[in-house]
């Protein structure tokens, strides 16, 4: 990492050219950044607006990293729907989200986001429902009718505080804290986080699918691909929550199917490949990362 | 059958809802269901919304959990004014944005905000330590500091000159602490004064 790129502690940013309050709430989609206390500067962010002070000619920019869950969703839909545009990889373990550029497209320094021309959106649930009106996405996805659409609605509103926090605590208390910070989760925090994860999919499984063939009807909607992507999150960590589940797994298998095999596994790529990374060695970005983790550790 | 709202006005959300449905001549049965009674956990309710939470709504047979979903189903059903839930596509996105933001923002720090300073202490009689406090505060007016640089800046409303479903949500929740809280009314939320103009 190049001696301008900031890395939120928790604590106190150390950066060299001043500092971000935006920094101090950014939560990208792999991490949970929470507030441990400190001294948070005033600093202003309307140097920061949320649309681009320059005209783009680039089209539409996805600013992605397929370890996010929400990243994967977006990307699934964009390419389903052959929806045109520039794939911009900020890669979150290296700190690529708080680079100064980045923070014209999103001063909350969170992935995804998008820019269309002047046009900067943050927010995954956003980003999708913004894609799927202006390309006019098959109906199925968001639909228009009236009880339809508010069940998909009632997933994605649902979802923030509930399979979202579960998955993204068990990949990480699972696998990237032992494995890639080489800091070790205690066994009973572990199983707390797994009994919750398992509570997640019950609720799923009874109050979402149901007896349906996807979660908020017969067709794939936006929900089913915020949904799959989160579990894959856990799958990565080796969590086998498909096999003791033949529901939910007969699910994934039609949303993988409505998907596209090859679609899937692409997207997918980078995550189901994350057991595989060698254990960090730059101690300095090793013991931020683990500092600014800490709120996953719960 | 007209439509019913389940809610707690103790609650944010539950008060986003109200405000919406009233201001718009939505009409509408109140059930009130007393979370401190305990009566969100009943059978009768569960049939309402399995989750248990509040707000709900039971419209005829449909039935719908989800502050956010509650609201848009509302707009849509309703035909409320335009400024609501614009038509317009980048004004529309701008209003799920804040819609989505909130959830693991504000929405969270008023809450911790008003347990830490309010509920644990004064009506379980559970000591909070000192820091804990603190850190909730510093969390709290960082998001407020968002809300002013990146949502509102200086348009009248948080998503352009009109308010929108994104202010009712806001706005409910900021009262959250403030309305538990007298001495933060004096004070501003987390000790400060009212918000400093900034450039």
């Amino acid at each position: 990492m190049g001696g301008k790129t900031a890395i939120w502690l928790g604590y106190r940013i150390r950066r060299p050219e001043g500092l971000d309050a935006a920094a101090l709430v950014c939560r990208c989609s792999c991490f949970q950044l929470g507030l441990q206390g400190g001294q948070f500067p005033k600093v202003s962010l309307r140097g920061l607006s949320s649309a681009a002070p320059t005209t783009s000619t680039m089209g539409l920019e996805l600013y992605l990293d397929l370890m996010s869950q929400p990243c994967r969703a977006v990307y699934i839909f964009a390419k389903k729907n052959n929806i045109p545009f520039q794939l911009r990889t900020i890669e979150l373990l290296k700190g690529q989200h708080y680079t100064d550029d980045f923070a014209q497209v999103n001063p909350l320094r969170k992935v995804p986001a998008l820019k269309d021309g002047d046009f900067v959106l943050a927010e995954s649930v956003a980003i999708l429902l913004y894609l799927s009106r202006k390309y006019k996405a098959p109906d199925h996805w968001y639909p228009q009718d009236l009880q339809a659409r508010a069940r998909v609605d009632e997933y994605l509103s649902w979802q923030h505080t509930a399979l979202r926090s579960c998955c993204t605590r068990a990949m990480w208390q699972k696998m990237m804290f032992p494995k890639f910070l080489g800091q070790p989760v205690p066994p009973e925090m572990l199983a707390s986080t797994l009994a919750e994860l398992d509570r997640c999919l019950q609720m799923l499984e009874d109050k979402f699918l149901r007896d349906q063939a996807f979660l908020t009807g017969s067709h794939i909607s936006v929900a089913d691909l915020m949904a799959i992507t989160e579990l894959m999150h856990p799958v990565s960590a080796g969590c086998k929550i498909f096999e003791s589940r033949p529901k939910l797994d007969a699910w994934r298998q039609r949303v993988e199917a409505a998907v596209g095999e090859n679609l899937f596994q692409e997207a997918h790529a980078v995550v189901l490949k994350a057991k595989d990374m060698p254990p960090l060695m730059d101690p300095d970005l090793k013991e931020k990362l683990k500092l600014s983790l800490q709120c996953l550790l719960y | 059958m007209v439509l019913e709202l389940y809610l707690d006005l103790l609650s944010q959300p539950c008060r986003a809802i109200y405000i919406f449905a009233k201001k718009n001549g939505i009409p509408f049965q109140m059930q009130t269901v007393d979370l401190r009674k305990g009566e969100h956990l009943s059978d009768a309710f569960a049939q309402v919304n399995p989750m248990m939470k509040v707000p709900a709504m039971k419209d005829n047979d449909f039935t719908l959990g989800e502050s956010v979903a509650i609201l848009l189903y509302l707009t849509h059903k309703y035909k409320v004014p335009d400024h609501w839930y614009p038509q317009d596509l980048q004004a529309r996105a701008r209003v799920d944005e804040y819609l989505a933001w909130q959830h693991t923002a504000l929405r969270r720090s008023c809450l911790r905000a008003l347990w830490h300073k309010v509920m644990f202490p004064v009506f379980l009689g559970e000591r909070v330590p000192p820091e804990t406090l603190a850190a909730t505060l510093a969390e709290l007016d960082v998001n407020l500091r968002v809300l002013e640089d990146k949502f509102l800046q200086d348009k009248a409303f948080l998503v352009g000159p009109h308010i929108s479903l994104a202010d009712l949500v806001a706005i409910t929740e900021l009262m959250h602490f403030i309305g538990y809280s007298p001495s933060s009314r004096e004070t501003g939320v987390g000790g400060r004064k009212e918000p400093e103009v900034r450039n």
